[in-house]
Formats: structure tokens, C-alpha cells, sequence
């Protein structure tokens, strides 16, 4: 089975799309703490889950994505639409239960989509959006419209008889479908090692004949080099590939946990490997942008999300005639 | 009209939507090669090809999920469960994903699919394989759910349930595939939400569903001598959205209602039935409304232990006679 290595990308992206990546990463990482400091203040309700620390994987996916290109994934959700281009207004305004909210407040947290720039959500048990990601991507074949689907779980869905059940599908007939496992280590609070049984977990892709290789997933270069092949080869060769990315996520599972299941060094550990000043230490080293223009889009960022949160809290409650609004396209009333 | 299978019915129904529109396709498991676990899709690949006639490997989880996704990529899946009983594996596939599709996008997408296959007990097919699981599917808004009775219904139901743009529950019977019927020539549908009187009376209303349906209509008229009555069969046929008005206007004309179901008494259907006609007919009731439904247990084996578990005549002429105080 071709398994491209794990050695790191040649930074071969221009230097604008670089500091767009670092300016992407940014608006996640200061979305997520506006964020849960509105969680902390109950102004966000239900279930939460944050994304900070992954902002690599979802960015470097996103830009080696095309036009057309569709990404499905669970619930930790608000990181990855706002890196497929979902104005962080109507991400914020959703987990406040607006009606100017991604989808007018019935979603929340976990449940946001837009189509055209193809986030297709947003979905809330664990492992089951993968076989309907590649229901769509086998839609997406079957009309011929070349585009490659991207289905992401987290690892706690490795275990899940609906993950087998997609890769054994998508491998027999040929789907185009990049599947990637975002390996934080933990499903909730529980270490991966100590509940699956593959080892390194991209392998289990050598069952089904797919490519396979893991990346740096705290390294956006990496993940972006990593979707980029990928995404070609489920392209070009309408085959699934299994990607996995390894990364860690500063914060517990949801807004209930404590994260006592590991230490605080082990946590200090992780964040020194945090993707954001690692790609500004790039970007100055590459000549692409200064300290002080680093520094800018910071502060722009920080004042831009905090107007977002802001603005959240002032915008409309959803009317109570959205309640049956949907159940049914054609209600047959 | 001609005399046709409930089997090739469906068969038909289904070459007619793959003709109109090439976005249908079917897929289930020995639906292409073997040509249908129960014979349904007899020819289709021969006619359709391997493109849109599917085998899926025996993962209903998967391959009904896989269904939902393709239906919010624009194609109209039909989705063949070999039963029931299976596809209790993928009731996340039609609970949390299928029936959420419009409501949670705030209609963005949407899931036109239809998962049909057969349901129903019966057959000596012990515990297993065994069951009328309907209400599964009818307690779940975003869902329709349809189960009819006879060959002409089948088709003409079908035929609206593959085109209609929500996920549908297409509930078959096994014992009825080689039933058969008079179905109309030509093209047709029949609307969903639409029940039928399948024999006018004015004594009492039997109401009831797929191969129970079937089975009064082939009794009734014995029925009516035994017992002296004049029965009107109504068959719902969709159980979801529920014809309510039909049902209404039929009790309000002859004010008893016996409902024979092949599921257990506990949550079966008919108490939603029976629910919404004290909630709308009260006043005209004379009787308090009867189910006859198999008791709650397993079903056993054993053929005279399955007929006495099955709704059968005893059982339908005691109920019968309790609602028109003859008994």
C-alpha cells in the first residue's frame, strides 16, 4: 500500500496563502476563547466543544480543498466552519441561538452547514457522520462532478462499527473520500491506547486498501502537505485515503470537564507545540511577514472576535413559527 | 387491469421510477446479482446496470447512512432492507441522521430517500425475524411511513414515495409478495397521507395495515355472515402523516372501531389511533374501541403456537362482538 512518510512538508506555499493560513488560525483560536468565556457567562447553552490546539488540522484541510470539495465532521465544529469561510457572525450568533445564526438557531454548537462553500456540518454522534459522508461523496461520484468529500472523526469514533463499515464501502466501490481521524489522544477522557487496538491508527487503512500516513497535525504545513496528496488522490484515483492527524486540544473535551486525566506538565508539553507561533516563527524566518505585522493581525483579530461576541448577545431570538418550520420539505398538509 | 404479484408490483414500480429519473437508484443487500433476497428486484440489473442496481455487503448501518448522504447529494435512493428486523442496525441511520436532515440544516438539505423491505410477523420464523417494528419509525417527526396492503397500493404508493422529497419508510410484508391484485394499467400513483375504504359498511370500522388488511379483505365477507354485520375496512396506508379525517368520518357513521395489528399490544400503533379518536370522535362512540394485536411476548416458533400469538379469527369475532355488545 503507497503510505507517503510523515517527514515534514517543504513549505512551498506563497507567502500570501501563509499568512492567510496564520490569519485563519488566529480568528479560530480568538473565536474559541470569545467563545467559551460566553459559555462561562451562559450566553451559550447546551454542549460546547472547543477546538483550541487543532487549528492546523482544520486550516490545512481547508486550504487544499477546491471549489466544489464538501467537508463533513462531528461536533467540535466551530473552528473548521469558520476555516471553510463561515462569517464568524453567524458561527457566534448560532451558539447564542439567534435567528441570524448559521441555521437560524436550531443547530447550535454542534449543528452549522453551508453548502456552497461545502460544510456540510455538524453532526452529533460519535462515528456516524462517516458513512454518510460517503453517501455524499458517493453521490458526488455518481453525478461526476469531481469533487472529493472530506470526513473527519475524532479518534474516540475509531472504535465504532460505523467507521469499519464506511472504509469497507468506500474502498470496494472506489469512493472519493479522504477520511481523517483528528488523534488528540483522548476520547473524552479516556487515552486512546487503552481502547483501540490499532497501532499507529492509520494503519487500520492497510485492511481496507487505502493509502494511509499520519501528519503533524500541530504543524499546519504538514497538514496542509498531507490533505493537498490526499485530496489529489482521491481525485485522480477515485480511491478513499485514510489520513491521520495527530494533534492535541488545549482545553477538556466539553465545557464540563476538568480534564483530570492528565497531568499538567503533559499539557504544558502540548502546548509548545502549539501550530500558531510555530507558523509565525515561518513566516519570520521566511522573510514573509515582520513580528510587528504578525503582532497586528493579533490585535486585529482579538478586537475583531470581541465585537462578534459582542454583537451575539444583541441579536435577534428566533421566532417560535421556525419550530415545525422544517420537520418535513413537503408535510403533505 | 391486470392480475399482478405484490412482488412484481413493487418491481414495477420501482423499473418506472429508474426509467423516469436517472438520480433513483436501489441498493440493499442480493438486491443485483441474486436478483432480491424475496425476488422484488428481479431483472433490474439486467435492465439498469451496475451503476444504479447495488449489492451492499451486510452493514445496514452503513449502507443505509450511506443512502441518507447520497439523497442530500441529490440522488433518490432506494434503500432495500432484506428486513425489518435488520435494519434495526441502522435505526441511527433513519433516527438521528435521516429524519433530521431538513430540520437541523434549517433546510439546506434535505433526504429524499425511500428504505423499504419487508416487516411483520409470521411464517414460523420464531422470535427474530419476527416483528412488526413500525412504530419505531412513527414516532419520529421528519420520518413518513407508509404499508399497503394490496398490489395496486404497493405500486401506486411506491411510486410516490420515491419521488416524495422527505425520508420514507416503506414497510412491506413478506407473506404478502406472492399475494395478488388487480393493478390499472399504465401509469399511476397514488398520494401518500391518503387511506382507503377497502369495504364500505355501516356497523362497525375494522381498521388495519399491510398483510392484516389483506387477510380482512379476503375474511370480511365471512365476517359479515357470522356476526351479522355490516363491516367497513379502512386501510390508513400511510401511518405517517395518519388520514385522520377518513377515519373520523367513518366512526362518526358507525360509531364502533375494532383495530387488528400484527405488533404487540404495548405502544403498537393502534393506541395512536385509538388516542386521536377519543380526542376527535368521543361523542360518537358506542363502544369503547378494540385492538386485537399479538400479546407481548416473543413469537414463538412452533406453527400452533405462532397462530394463537398471531391476531386471528377468534380473536377478531370476539372484538367484533364486544363492540356491538353481542358477545
Amino acid at each position: 500500500m503507497s503510505t507517503p512518510d510523515t517527514t515534514p512538508a517543504t513549505p512551498d506555499v506563497p507567502g500570501e496563502k501563509l499568512l492567510r493560513m496564520y490569519r485563519d488560525m488566529v480568528e479560530q483560536r480568538r473565536f474559541e476563547e470569545e467563545a467559551g468565556r460566553a459559555y462561562g457567562m451562559g450566553r451559550i447553552y447546551g454542549f460546547c466543544h472547543l477546538y483550541i490546539g487543532q487549528e492546523a488540522v482544520s486550516t490545512g484541510c481547508a486550504h487544499a480543498m477546491q471549489k466544489g470539495d464538501i467537508m463533513i465532521s462531528a461536533y467540535r465544529i466551530h473552528a473548521q466552519a469558520l476555516a471553510m469561510g463561515i462569517p464568524a457572525q453567524e458561527v457566534m450568533d448560532e451558539l447564542f441561538g439567534r435567528a441570524t445564526g448559521n441555521v437560524q438557531g436550531l443547530g447550535g454548537s454542534m449543528h452549522m452547514f453551508d453548502i456552497e462553500k461545502g460544510f456540510w456540518g455538524g453532526w452529533g454522534l460519535v462515528g456516524q457522520q462517516v458513512p454518510m459522508a460517503v453517501g455524499v461523496a458517493f453521490g458526488q461520484k455518481y453525478r461526476n462532478t469531481g469533487a472529493v468529500t472530506v470526513a473527519f472523526f475524532g479518534d474516540g469514533a475509531m472504535n465504532q462499527g460505523a467507521i469499519h463499515e464506511s472504509f469497507n464501502m468506500a474502498s470496494i466501490w472506489d469512493i472519493p473520500v479522504v477520511f481523517v481521524v483528528e488523534n488528540n489522544g483522548f476520547g473524552m477522557g479516556t487515552a486512546v491506547d487503552r481502547v483501540c487496538s490499532v497501532d499507529p491508527m492509520h494503519r487500520l487503512g492497510d485492511s481496507y486498501g487505502m493509502a494511509n500516513w499520519a501528519f503533524d497535525g500541530m504543524d499546519v504545513l504538514a497538514s496542509h502537505k498531507a490533505f493537498s496528496d490526499a485530496i489529489e488522490i482521491a481525485r485522480t484515483t477515485s480511491r478513499p485515503v485514510f489520513l491521520e492527524a495527530r494533534c492535541s486540544r488545549f482545553r477538556g473535551h466539553s465545557m464540563s470537564d476538568p480534564g483530570k486525566y492528565r497531568t499538567k506538565e503533559q499539557l504544558e508539553e502540548e502546548k509548545s507545540r502549539d501550530p500558531i507561533p510555530r507558523l509565525a516563527a515561518v513566516l519570520v524566518e521566511k522573510g514573509v511577514a515582520t513580528q510587528d505585522a504578525i503582532d497586528a493581525v493579533d490585535a486585529e483579530v482579538r478586537e475583531k472576535m470581541k465585537e462578534v461576541a459582542k454583537a451575539a448577545g444583541n441579536a435577534p431570538w428566533p421566532d417560535a413559527s421556525l419550530i415545525d418550520k422544517y420537520t418535513y420539505v413537503d408535510p403533505l398538509r | 387491469m391486470a392480475e399482478v404479484l405484490f412482488r412484481d408490483a413493487l418491481n414495477q414500480a420501482m423499473a418506472e421510477e429508474l426509467e423516469r429519473d436517472e438520480n433513483v437508484f436501489l441498493i440493499g443487500e442480493e438486491v443485483a446479482q441474486y436478483n432480491g433476497a424475496y425476488k422484488v428486484s428481479q431483472g433490474l440489473l439486467d435492465r439498469f446496470g451496475a451503476k444504479r442496481i447495488i449489492d451492499a455487503p451486510i452493514a445496514e448501518l452503513g449502507f443505509v447512512n450511506l443512502g441518507v448522504g447520497a439523497a442530500m447529494a441529490g440522488l433518490k435512493p432506494i434503500v432495500e432492507v432484506m428486513t425489518y428486523n435488520f435494519a434495526i442496525l441502522s435505526l441511527d441511520a433513519m433516527i438521528n441522521t435521516a429524519a433530521k436532515v431538513h430540520a437541523m440544516t434549517a433546510g439546506k438539505l434535505s433526504c429524499p430517500m425511500v428504505l423499504r423491505g419487508p416487516g411483520g410477523a409470521g411464517g414460523a420464523l420464531a422470535a427474530q425475524h419476527s416483528q412488526s417494528l413500525e412504530t419505531q419509525y412513527t414516532y419520529v417527526p421528519g420520518l413518513k411511513v407508509v404499508a399497503p396492503s394490496t398490489p395496486a397500493d404497493a405500486k401506486g404508493l411506491l411510486k410516490s414515495s420515491i419521488r416524495d422529497p422527505d425520508p420514507v419508510v416503506f414497510i412491506e410484508s413478506e407473506a404478502l409478495y406472492s399475494s395478488k391484485g388487480e393493478v390499472p394499467d399504465g401509469e399511476y400513483t397514488i398520494p401518500l397521507g391518503k387511506g382507503d375504504i377497502k369495504r364500505t359498511g355501516k356497523d362497525v370500522t375494522i381498521i388495519a395495515w399491510s398483510r392484516q388488511m389483506r387477510q380482512l379483505i379476503d375474511k370480511v365477507e365471512s365476517y359479515c355472515t357470522t356476526t351479522g354485520l355490516d363491516i367497513e375496512l379502512l386501510d390508513p396506508r400511510t401511518l405517517k402523516p395518519l388520514d385522520e379525517e377518513l377515519i373520523y368520518e367513518s366512526v362518526r357513521k358507525t360509531n364502533r372501531v375494532v383495530i387488528v395489528e400484527e405488533g404487540w399490544r404495548t405502544s403498537g400503533y393502534g393506541t395512536e389511533i385509538v388516542d386521536r379518536i377519543q380526542s376527535n370522535c368521543f361523542d360518537f362512540l358506542d363502544a369503547p374501541i378494540e385492538r386485537v394485536t399479538m400479546p407481548d411476548v416473543s413469537m414463538p416458533y412452533s406453527p400452533p403456537l405462532e397462530k394463537i400469538v398471531l391476531p386471528n379469527d377468534e380473536r377478531i369475532l370476539a372484538a367484533l362482538r364486544k363492540v356491538t355488545y353481542t358477545g
